[in-house]
């Protein structure tokens, strides 16, 4: 049964803004994620050149070798505009509030096996400097970037990481104590098993193209190191060995991951379909990083995995192949 | 039985430093000059990025929860405004034209402030700044949706606004407000942080957004005052890091205090000139005033902003010489500014009017040196000039400042009666200022300023038609090309009020809506 409220109802001259009509090729309602999206970034007549980049535009599509017609040819499935990006995000932290609190109030830290927490600790900790690496690169790609379709949502995912960081550091604490992050630091610094994974987040740093860094960052490294972390090793050995706690505690990272993978597939995708140079120049960024983050992941999963670390990390490689192959790029 | 020792109780600040601080290293693999490459070249010098206070303690997941509270009220309220036709009970149409200066005038510049926090988070070697700048530059982005989703129904119903983002990139007075952000994103990150960190959030915000939100609200807009108001407490975040970014630079080096200072002084009068619009807005196209430009300049600049700048004398800085200017103008500028559209109509993408008795009656008040003595007169002018059907649209294109790139239509302090003109001979080329303040400005940074992309010359060059006019053709109109040039529906987009299809519109909708036709 329908009830009919009436209201007063006066015809509008249009139902969107003129740039987004164009887009969408007709004057019709449009979404609020296109509407704060599309054509958002100036695009003509800027005023000055940057003093910090003189050789480019306030905003340049050449500061990258990928190539694009459109550059609003990329869009976020999620369709994360500023709204829905932390509607989604508080939900997701109210779930790791209530594991966090779930584990606390149940003393579930102290239930942990001892040699299993030092995994943790010792496996964990020094990731929050790679989240806050991350943090440094997605402001980067967001600030250099073109186009609002592909530069927004790595200002959410910039801002993702140094939430995953602080989540970590809270493991830490319930776990261990400030003195377990200082261990964390030191080993990050200065242990041989962290010094390849250093080298790759400070190497990424100072890389300039920012679809090239995009991919260093968004596509390899946490390709690799999300399922072998999150997906493998605490989801799936360490809770066999009694560390469901500690998987209730990075639960956040693991569903983070999975939502944000479709929009990293969505953006290579994208990318590789405009032209067989883009595809040639992905594949060859995709192939030389991951190469350099599968070794210097090798010995960071050996804390956990011992003697099935090679077997676990050629399963997440290929994989990861079989999701590049998926996203039109062969590797 | 083991007891489990209680674990020292980390308090709020050493909590939030593990959260922040902790997460940093010191690079070992590349140099720090190759990834901060930005950080030098200002002259500022930074000895210990650990001396940074934050300005405000909030984890990602404290900030999430509280802003997705605001954003679930805030979408809440613009689909009741929306779904019930709340623009019909805006005072008067008239008030609609302050919201297309503020779709295309103000938000496209929210946007860039969330690319330059980007950029000076991403540049900033010290955690503390650079996980401020990256949570402003978050709040930003939220700015320039929020504020496109809450007039996106205005759009639907009036003109002016259909193509903001084409608009801002192209129209003549949009210029101002564009070179203003456009000259903040490409200086230095330290001069980034001065200019919109601290001289446009800190000391100018109370006279941009609060006189738009105030205004909202005066008159009847819940929409755009209910963006205002959630918007407040991430203003007030901004405001904390604008004034802490200013004491820890100067803090750092007695060095620092010069280049700190010229900043000021540069950035309060850039501002200050992007407030004209501002300035006439609050006196001539809010249909309830809240109160006027020079009113607000007194609280808000010189009496607040007055104690800001005692407080900073500890540190060398004084107030910027251009407040004694400015300080003569406010009697003089929204009326100048308000004259100069009323003669540019055609070339707008709002609409104009001259104000009614009581209209004038409240610029009397308000302006008493000056209304009755250089204003009312010429007002009076061209509402009999229109009555007889004269009104008289200025096709005759302006001579620019250089540096504000307004129009060179102020008058020479303390004489209201006389133009100010300035030039500058630089490399063969002649450059004009529409004061000393500018000249100044473009003294200093000349490489930069040259560059600027000049409407009025971008016009003659032949650089502002649609892409295959021709010119030389016989009866060819520039100012019909132009306007097609900003995609302007020329009738419905600019010239009067009185003959807009938006007053037509909203009268007839608003009668529908009350009375029974």
């Amino acid at each position: 049964m329908q009830i009919d409220l009436r209201t007063v109802s006066i015809k509008p001259l249009r139902h969107t803004f003129d740039n987004i009509a164009r887009r969408i090729g007709a004057d019709k309602p449009a979404s609020r994620y296109q509407e704060g999206t599309l054509d958002m970034q100036q695009t003509a007549n800027f005023h000055y050149r940057p003093t910090w980049d003189p050789e480019h535009e306030i905003y340049d599509a050449s500061r990258t070798a990928i190539k694009m017609a459109d550059w609003y040819a990329f869009k976020d499935p999620r369709q994360f505009y500023y709204g829905a990006y932390t509607l989604a995000r508080a939900k997701q932290q109210d779930t790791a509030e209530a594991n966090f609190d779930f584990v606390e109030n149940r003393g579930l830290a102290s239930t942990l096996p001892e040699s299993l927490r030092d995994t943790v600790l010792k496996l964990l900790l020094p990731l929050r400097h790679v989240a806050w690496g991350s943090n440094m690169n997605n402001a980067s790609v967001c600030a250099y970037s073109y186009g609002t379709g592909f530069s927004q949502p790595h200002i959410y995912q910039a801002m993702d990481q140094l939430g995953i960081a602080q989540y970590i550091t809270r493991v830490g604490l319930l776990l261990g104590d400030v003195e377990s992050l200082d261990e964390a630091k030191r080993a990050w610094t200065e242990d041989d098993t962290w010094q390849g994974l250093r080298r790759y987040v400070e190497d990424s740093f100072v890389i300039k193209d920012p679809v090239e860094l995009f991919v260093v960052q968004n596509v390899v490294l946490d390709g690799l190191m999300y399922p072998l972390v999150y997906d493998t090793i605490i989801d799936d050995v360490l809770s066999s060995q009694g560390g469901t706690p500690v998987a209730m505690l990075t639960q956040f990272m693991t569903d983070w991951y999975a939502e944000t993978k479709k929009w990293v597939d969505a953006t290579v995708k994208i990318a590789a379909a405009e032209s067989p140079e883009n595809k040639q120049i992905l594949s060859q960024w995709l192939t030389a990083w991951r190469d350099r983050a599968a070794a210097a992941l090798l010995p960071v999963a050996r804390i956990a995995l011992g003697e099935r670390t090679d077997a676990v990390m050629a399963d997440v490689v290929q994989q990861f192949n079989a999701r590049m192959a998926k996203a039109g790029v062969a590797i | 039985m083991d007891m489990q020792v209680a674990k020292k109780k980390l308090g709020l600040k050493e909590r939030y430093a593990v959260m922040t601080r902790g997460l940093d290293w010191t690079p070992s693999y590349q140099k720090m000059e190759d990834i901060y490459p930005c950080i030098a070249y200002e002259g500022i010098k930074i000895h210990d990025w650990d001396k940074w206070e934050d300005p405000f303690r909030l984890t990602m997941d404290a900030y999430w929860k509280y802003q997705a509270e605001k954003e679930r009220k805030l979408y809440a309220i613009i689909d009741a405004f929306n779904q019930n036709n709340g623009h019909l009970n805006v005072t008067d149409a008239r008030y609609i034209n302050t919201v297309k200066l503020f779709i295309s005038g103000i938000s496209p510049l929210e946007y860039v402030a969330h690319r330059g926090f980007a950029h000076a988070g991403r540049a900033f070697p010290g955690p503390g700044p650079r996980v401020a700048c990256l949570m402003q530059s978050l709040d930003e982005i939220r700015h320039a949706q929020t504020q496109v989703h809450s007039i996106s129904n205005y759009n639907k119903y009036y003109n002016g606004m259909h193509d903001f983002h084409h608009m801002h990139d192209r129209v003549w007075f949009l210029s101002v407000p564009k070179s203003f952000f456009d000259d903040a994103i490409t200086a230095g990150p330290f001069e980034f942080m001065v200019s919109i960190g601290f001289s446009f959030e800190y000391v100018l915000t109370n006279l941009l957004f609060v006189p738009f939100v105030s205004g909202a609200a005066y008159n009847g807009d819940m929409g755009t005052m209910t963006f205002g108001f959630s918007a407040q407490s991430d203003e007030a975040r901004h405001m904390t890091l604008g004034l802490e970014v200013i004491k820890f630079i100067l803090e750092q080096d007695p060095a620092n205090v010069p280049i700190v200072q010229r900043w000021i002084d540069k950035w309060t009068w850039r501002g200050y000139r992007v407030l004209t619009l501002v300035a006439m807005m609050m006196d001539y196209m809010l249909p309830k005033r809240t109160m006027s430009w020079k009113e607000a300049w007194e609280v808000y600049f010189e009496e607040n902003g007055g104690a800001l700048f005692k407080d900073l004398a500890r540190y060398g800085i004084t107030m910027p010489k251009c407040a004694e200017q400015i300080a003569l103008e406010k009697d003089h500028l929204s009326h100048q500014a308000w004259s100069t559209f009323y003669n540019y109509a055609a070339a707008a993408n709002f609409h104009t009017w001259m104000p009614d008795e009581d209209e004038m009656a409240w610029l009397s008040s308000k302006y008493p040196e000056s209304f009755d003595k250089q204003y009312r007169p010429r007002y009076e002018f061209w509402r009999e000039q229109a009555a007889k059907g004269n009104r008289f649209y200025n096709k005759t294109l302006p001579m620019l400042c250089q540096t504000c790139q307004i129009p060179l239509v102020f008058t020479e302090p303390g004489d209201p009666t006389k133009i100010c003109y300035r030039e500058v001979d630089y490399k063969a080329e002649k450059y004009h200022f529409c004061s000393d303040h500018c000249k100044e400005i473009f003294e200093h940074e000349p490489e930069k300023y040259v560059q600027a992309w000049l409407p009025v010359h971008q016009i003659y060059q032949g650089n502002c038609f649609p892409e295959g006019t021709d010119p030389t053709a016989e009866g060819f109109d520039p100012l019909a090309a132009v306007l097609k040039y900003y995609n302007f529906e020329n009738g419905r987009d600019n010239l009067d009020f009185d003959i807009s299809e938006d007053k037509k519109n909203f009268d007839e909708w608003r009668g529908q809506a009350t009375k029974n036709i």
